[in-house]
């Protein structure tokens, strides 16, 4: 087990440029997501990590050992793939011993291990099987076994879930963070899914076009955007941004948007220009009686909840509001805002201004 | 109109379409039967006008084509001990004795070694080069691949007289490894070409959880990647053998003694003691054995490997 440590990690690959220096730190035994949409360069970083591609600059610690121009053999890690990537000539027992082959162990400790293994993923009954024949779930699983035969350092994923279907999915992810807090593998997760980041993630990395937006636990990466394109990415239905032309002083802790006044957490940075004022969706209730109106356009029922897109002067807004309140389409409502969660974006650069909320998360101050 | 489907022929197509099939297979299996029927029959029976469908079998052919005869006169026939073999018996009712086998067992053997020699030289060389420009960054990629495939953009016949040449300032003349290296340079662009398409298909991630698990590169390409590219390898083998095998031309120009393979000595048969068409034929015939045997025991992979990529896995 051991903490991983990317300092200014860059990759390009010819004039494209994947990875823009880069830097954070794994702790040990941590489940790290990195999150972003595809192309956004997570998955080069896991690569890179794993010694399958070479950064072009940057360094990469593994257990204090810089291993950045390592081959993938040397850095005792697992890979798991997003196909899975099982040997198709090999059965299943044959795939879950090959990384202890490659070692040199004798064939009593290979035996052993492998069905203790196949205990701890209940595939005991199919370790004689061809790989070709089985489901995805047990395919899944024996690419797990297959990573934690060797007792690696730590554990890369790639999108593991991804080739599985939407039923099977939610069950193996319990499966996959199960395993984790039972073996305290420090494992490094690839998704483009935020709700499986936030789902399983001690700590998440939100990547966009190869640079770091922002590092951080789930909750305050929800909570706390450092940038328009986290609020934007994270959460569903995401962040509501209401985009105003002003001004705000250090110190003061409301805005004047098209006439209306909207709490917020205390400002700590003066800021003039284009800004945007972002609230979550459960962050906006719904009143009979007040300034800001608007009229309800939509409302979709989720159960417990329902999300009502209402229709006001700085543009579409949706809130999300408990299923038995009426909201109908056509009605004239009135929009209370949760100032003390709301966070202030300039809307050139799309970062977040300091604030009373934010303050110690943001970490491009 | 109620029983017709687009999909499912009817009866009467499926019949024209079975018809249609018997025919063609008819049509060009007709040669190789003249072949197998005539290595069977007496010299004068291969000759007859109209040619015989039903005749009396003989291994004439055969014995002729492992031998050379002498004719010698009936008093001195007579007085020889009775024939101790069948096929001495065979040739003794021509009024000839065996003088010694023939050269023919020498050529089939010259074309196994050259044939299956630069088949493997071939196939051996494509799978490296095919992986390395299927898998690493080479300079040039593209041109390099090109200038390999275009070395096949002419009849290789036509680069005979300086290839021959060639050969005769490097002594390679009439010897087995300068036919292996001719035929193995004539085949490698289609072993690279066919192979880079195999190796293509081969999810590089197999090779990549090798890497991982501790293997080497080397380790990761011989023991993950090859098992997976065994369909494109033997298919690719029995389109190199084909070629090696089969070939005339360049057969004829460079080799005359220790080198040289069955395509051009079995014709050379015919001048020995009149038109001996059965032992052509019989040499014919026993040609075929080794490819066809070599691609029965690759058929598996033939099929896969000649409609690969038309099927997703």
């Amino acid at each position: 087990m051991a903490e991983i440590v990317i300092k200014n990690l860059r990759k390009e690959f010819g004039d494209f440029t994947a990875v823009q220096s880069s830097s954070f730190k794994i702790e040990d035994g941590e489940f790290f997501m990195l999150l972003g949409p595809s192309g956004c360069g997570k998955t080069t970083t896991l690569r890179m990590i794993a010694g399958l591609e070479l950064p072009t600059s940057g360094e990469i610690y593994i257990d204090k050992e810089e291993v950045g121009q390592k081959p993938a053999r040397q850095r005792d890690i697992a890979f798991v793939f997003q196909m899975f990537a099982l040997y198709p000539h090999m059965n299943v027992r044959r795939n879950i011993s090959y990384p202890l082959i490659s070692q040199g162990m004798s064939k009593r400790q290979v035996k052993d291990k492998v069905a203790e293994v196949s205990r701890i993923l209940g595939i005991e009954d199919i370790l004689d099987r061809p790989v070709s024949g089985l489901s995805g779930g047990d395919r899944q699983r024996v690419a797990l076994g297959r990573a934690i035969v060797r007792e690696p350092k730590a554990f890369m994923m790639d999108e593991p879930l991804g080739a599985l279907d939407a039923e099977f999915r939610e069950h193996m992810a319990e499966e996959l963070r199960a395993l984790h807090d039972r073996m305290g593998a420090t494992t490094v997760y690839v998704t483009h899914d935020q709700l499986e980041a936030m789902q399983m993630g001690d700590k998440i990395v939100v990547m966009n076009h190869g640079v770091i937006e922002q590092f951080g636990t789930p909750q305050d990466i929800y909570d706390k955007p450092a940038t328009m394109f986290v609020a934007d990415f994270i959460g569903s239905p995401s962040m509501n941004f209401l985009k105003f032309h002003g001004e705000v002083l250090a110190g003061s802790s409301n805005v004047r948007l098209h006439h209306v006044d909207l709490a917020m957490p205390t400002v700590r940075e003066p800021f003039q220009g284009d800004l945007v004022y972002g609230i979550r969706p459960e962050h906006i209730s719904l009143r009979d009686e007040g300034d800001n109106r608007g009229e309800v356009v939509a409302a979709e029922y989720l159960g417990t909840t329902q999300i009502v897109t209402v229709k006001t002067s700085g543009g579409d807004l949706k809130a999300r509001i408990a299923s038995d309140q009426p909201a109908k389409p056509g009605e004239t409502v009135a929009l209370e805002f949760n100032g003390t969660t709301a966070t202030l974006f300039d809307n050139q650069s799309g970062r977040a201004l300091r604030s009373d909320l934010n303050e110690g998360i943001l970490s491009h101050v | 109109m109620s029983s017709y489907s687009i999909t499912e022929p009817s009866s009467l197509q499926k019949w024209l379409a079975g018809t249609l099939v018997v025919a063609y297979a008819v049509i060009t299996l007709l040669p190789l039967v003249w072949i197998l029927t005539t290595g069977f029959k007496s010299p004068v029976d291969a000759i007859a006008y109209p040619p015989k469908i039903l005749f009396e079998p003989s291994l004439e052919g055969y014995v002729n084509l492992f031998t050379t005869r002498t004719r010698v006169a009936p008093e001195t026939l007579e007085a020889l001990p009775p024939p101790a073999t069948w096929y001495e018996e065979v040739v003794r009712n021509r009024d000839m004795v065996i003088a010694g086998p023939s050269r023919y067992g020498e050529r089939f053997l010259n074309s196994v070694i050259i044939g299956f020699g630069s088949t493997f030289l071939s196939v051996f060389l494509g799978t490296l080069a095919a992986y390395a420009f299927s898998r690493f960054k080479v300079p040039l990629k593209d041109d390099l691949l090109f200038f390999i495939l275009s070395t096949r953009m002419m009849p290789p016949i036509a680069v005979a007289i300086p290839i021959f040449l060639m050969f005769r300032t490097l002594g390679l003349s009439d010897t087995h490894l300068g036919m292996i290296l001719l035929y193995t340079a004539v085949n490698i662009s289609l072993a690279v070409w066919l192979l880079k398409g195999f190796m293509d298909e081969i999810p590089r991630e197999y090779e990549e959880a090798a890497l991982i698990d501790g293997y080497t590169r080397f380790q990761a390409f011989y023991k993950v990647v090859l098992p997976q590219a065994a369909t494109g390898i033997a298919s690719t083998a029995i389109f190199c053998l084909i070629f090696s095998w089969n070939e005339y031309a360049f057969a004829v120009l460079l080799t005359s003694g220790t080198a040289q393979t069955a395509p051009p000595f079995i014709p050379t048969i015919i001048g020995v003691g009149g038109q001996d068409w059965p032992a052509v034929a019989a040499g014919a015939t026993l040609f075929l054995v080794p490819v066809m045997v070599f691609t029965i025991l690759l058929r598996k992979h033939l099929l896969r490997g000649i409609t690969f990529g038309a099927v997703r896995k």
